[in-house]
């Protein structure tokens, strides 16, 4: 590729293509065309989100943590516990709460593990929400403890749009609105000189210090926000189900947002957007009626993405497109 | 229950995450590869003796040996093919490839198996109490501490004085200084890879009554036996000895003061553990 | 005497038993073309390292501009105009090349953290990496991963990240090691063409190199300085011929 060819590409690679429309276009079409389907839509929006917001840290920054359903988990209990012990049950405050106290979260947390890399930042990150986990279990007089807090009830959203239980129409809708809120953040600053430092961080840290770049602010930052927009998922995810319980917190929601992001590409916008929909699409076909057969297939696609195809289902494509342009 | 009793209990279920951790310990400290999987082959281990016992009518001691040399050779199989060809790929890509594996395993024992609890016929002789002359205690718990401090002394002496446990003891400390020495690192690390599974094994079958045997086992106790490693300091057997029955004897006595959420506690002392010394009990300043 | 931009005093440096720095004083003039050169293992990089930050000293002090920095981060030390280029290639490997120079260019720029506008809207980032990716002829390269480029080239852009940071001084280690004969005038030109201004410190073994740069040189072995003078002086000092030269220079 030529200078002028690289220059443009820098230059212009955050302007918004026609293409980008698509999925939000076809966001609404689902609502139009499987007016049926919208409880697992919501779903899949959420875990969309939850998927992006990982994707800061991990796919950009480099940071590897199996810890971030903390901050999924600290948004649910707080719209949880706001609504069921504060009655305070208005949609959009509740989640603003929720990105404040899961960002406050990721913000002290990350200031104090980020200190450390490898296999004890990996360790720290777990323990951390183990310890989070542990903690809602123990205080089940404001969590619920093992059961939860089930039947939670919330405010119609705008005063207007009230959440049904069974068709999830209004929840569908908010959820897409919040999550093209959350992209185009995620977007603004992935496309930012802050974002590139992030990819540069990711790359090769010893030589983000040699350029003078203030490495650990940038790490702690960026943990902070994606923390705030995994609490803005865990939010939603309790106001749109009217419940929150254990499974918000834990191994098994950080494993499977991690895996979700793997499979669909890290360190692009729109693995997120494959991953969730392709994995959470599979799931609910597959793993009710097959689930040891379901845990095998994804268990071995992890190795072979592991050993093969490590940029996920939009590598690949990418890795495709590279060798037919060189011909 | 009085203070022995406490103090005993803690350390049987210590005994366990050490004979289960130190394998992972040290192939951890040598390769610097992050083996979440690791409690997989514990898993195995107790399976491969559930299932001799019960179908091959296997005596306890012999199932226990058979599962030592069948989960030792799948382990280095699986070295060989698969997990050498991780070693220089990044912390993500050795994660997804060991969840992945661990998931594999989970699967295939539930699709064989089943996703039922199993139990180990422990022999006769284990079953009932023994009196130690102050006090009476299970049998079997007693053996666990009895096997742990042989097997730390047997690792002990193996790293101390044989030229195998020395040529392991610099590769941890200095990989490509002790490859320019002359040192097989690669087949090392088979040998160790192989033996730190087996061993772990072995634990899987010997702790199914303290830690359970199910299919969930491996992805359960992942954070325990990641905790042990991390806070005994990486490729320190010492190390995790002592960080074992620390958090053995730790874990027993919160379990029993407060049942729900005692274990809250490990946790935020490992997180302030590890964050005054990140190199864990024993291990080197990175 | 005009006050050094660089100085340490008494520098030192132990691992253990072992000292692979030992009680270096040295000083760096702004504007200076200096060379240090000696053995392998004579403490060269690590020295470079004491001084950059990436490693504490055991002992003594660095001094920049007047300033104790013995105690500051790599990353400020850098701010305050010091770069370096490292022995083998510290590069952002999953980047290309445009995008390594553009990451330097914008940190010294101070914009690394700008999070609300596009990172392809400034036009001076892009400017100045543009200029200095054409004076290290790395243009027909410039769209291309770095771990798709040959070892050579990579050096080169190894170069380009520390010019991007417009130092006051730079600390370039082996730079000529690695790239091919044929395309070491590049690197030559890109020395040459550095500003007055810059106080210029080179680690090699190319004696041909060292000799047609450095106005000064330092000679280190076992982590101590042995000599220092101008070239001229150091070529015909009998220790260091003995010590390290040999019979290189009769060629």
């Amino acid at each position: 590729m030529s200078l002028r060819a690289a220059t443009l590409e820098y230059a212009t690679r955050h302007r918004l293509r026609a293409w980008e429309a698509l999925p939000w276009a076809a966001g609404l079409a689902v609502f139009f065309l499987f007016p049926n389907h919208l409880a697992f839509g919501t779903q899949v929006l959420i875990m969309i989100l939850f998927a992006l917001s990982l994707d800061l840290v991990l796919g950009y920054a480099g940071i590897v943590t199996l810890g971030h359903a903390a901050f999924f988990g600290a948004g649910a209990y707080t719209v949880g516990m706001l609504a069921a012990h504060a009655g305070w049950s208005e949609p959009l405050s509740g989640l603003a709460a929720a990105a404040l106290v899961a960002g406050a979260l990721g913000l002290a947390s990350g200031w104090i593990v980020l200190r450390t890399h490898g296999l004890t930042l990996l360790m720290l990150t777990l323990c951390t929400m183990a310890l989070l986990e542990q903690a809602a279990n123990m205080g089940a007089a404001w969590t619920g403890g093992f059961d939860g807090m089930p039947g939670l009830e919330f405010q119609p959203l705008l005063g207007r749009f009230e959440f049904d239980v069974l068709y999830f129409r209004s929840q569908y809708l908010y959820a897409l609105a919040v999550l093209l809120g959350g992209f185009l953040l995620v977007r603004m600053l992935v496309h930012s000189s802050f974002g590139r430092s992030l990819t540069g961080i990711r790359e090769n840290l010893l030589r983000m210090h040699a350029i003078g770049a203030p490495v650990r602010a940038r790490q702690v930052l960026v943990y902070a926000i994606s923390a705030a927009l995994a609490g803005v998922a865990g939010g939603l995810f309790t106001q749109a189900n009217g419940f929150v319980n254990l499974a918000v917190l834990g191994l098994d929601r950080s494993a499977g947002v991690l895996i979700i992001l793997i499979l669909g590409g890290y360190g692009r916008l729109y693995g997120a957007f494959v991953g969730a929909i392709a994995y959470l699409v599979l799931e609910h076909t597959l793993a009710k009626a097959y689930p040891s057969a379901w845990q095998l297939g994804i268990g071995l696609a992890l190795v072979l993405v592991a050993l093969y195809a490590r940029n996920g289902v939009l590598g690949l494509a990418d890795g495709l497109r590279r060798r037919g342009g060189a011909r | 229950m009085d203070l022995a009793s406490i103090l005993l209990g803690g350390l049987a279920s210590g005994m366990v995450l050490f004979v289960v951790s130190v394998g992972l310990s040290v192939t951890m400290g040598l390769m610097g590869f992050v083996n979440l999987a690791h409690g997989g082959f514990a898993m195995l281990g107790g399976y491969a003796v559930v299932l001799a016992m019960r179908h091959w009518g296997l005596p306890f001691f012999a199932a226990l040996a058979l599962a030592f040399l069948a989960v030792a050779a799948l382990a280095a199989l699986l070295e060989r093919t698969l997990y050498a060809r991780l070693y220089r790929a990044g912390e993500l890509d050795q994660v997804l490839f060991t969840i992945g594996l661990a998931f594999v395993m989970i699967a295939a024992v539930t699709l064989a198996i089943g996703p039922e609890s199993q139990t180990v016929a422990l022999p006769e002789w284990l079953r009932g109490q023994t009196d130690l002359g102050f006090l009476s205690y299970r049998s079997y718990s007693l053996a666990l501490i009895a096997f742990g401090a042989a097997l730390m002394l047997a690792l002990w002496l193996g790293f101390e004085r044989t030229r195998i446990g020395a040529q392991i003891r610099a590769a941890v400390d200095n990989r490509r200084m002790a490859q320019s020495l002359g040192v097989d690192v690669g087949r090392l690390f088979t040998l160790t890879f192989a033996l730190g599974s087996g061993l772990a094994a072995v634990g899987g079958a010997l702790g199914a009554e303290i830690l359970g045997l199910d299919p969930q086992y491996p992805l359960r106790y992942l954070v325990y036996f990641l905790i042990v490693v991390a806070v005994g300091g990486l490729g320190r057997v010492s190390g995790v000895f002592f960080a074992s029955l620390a958090i053995g004897v730790l874990d027993f006595v919160l379990k029993f003061n407060f049942p729900q959420g005692g274990t809250m506690f490990i946790y935020a002392l490992t997180l302030a553990f590890l964050l005054l010394r990140p190199q864990g009990l024993f291990g080197k300043r990175a | 005497m005009s006050a050094a931009l660089l100085r340490t005093e008494g520098l030192c440096r132990s691992f253990g038993a072992l000292e692979v720095a030992r009680d270096i004083d040295f000083r760096l003039e702004a504007g200076a073309r200096h060379a240090l050169i000696g053995p392998n293992g004579a403490g060269k990089t690590t020295f470079v390292n004491l001084l950059t930050g990436l490693l504490a000293p055991s002992g003594g002090r660095v001094l920049l501009d007047g300033e104790d920095v013995t105690r500051l981060a790599q990353a400020k030390r850098v701010k305050r105009g010091i770069a370096r280029t490292f022995q083998i290639n510290q590069l952002f490997r999953g980047l290309t090349v445009l995008e390594n120079v553009c990451l330097a260019v914008t940190e010294r720029l101070g914009a690394g953290g700008a999070m609300l506008t596009p990172a392809g809207r400034r036009a001076d980032v892009l400017a100045e990496a543009t200029r200095l990716v054409e004076l290290l002829h790395l243009g027909d390269d410039a769209g291309r991963r770095i771990d798709e480029l040959p070892y050579g080239r990579q050096r080169l852009v190894e170069i380009a990240i520390a010019l991007g940071l417009q130092p006051r001084l730079l600390l370039l280690d082996e730079p000529a090691a690695g790239i091919p004969s044929a395309e070491s005038h590049i690197l030559l030109e890109a020395i040459g063409a550095l500003p007055r201004g810059i106080a210029v410190l080179i680690i090699e073994h190319d004696m041909d190199l060292v000799f047609r740069f450095a106005e000064r040189i330092t000679v280190m072995v076992s982590g101590a300085i042995y000599a220092e003078g101008t070239p001229a002086g150091i070529a015909a000092n009998r220790d260091v011929r003995a010590v390290y030269l040999g019979d290189a220079l009769d060629a």
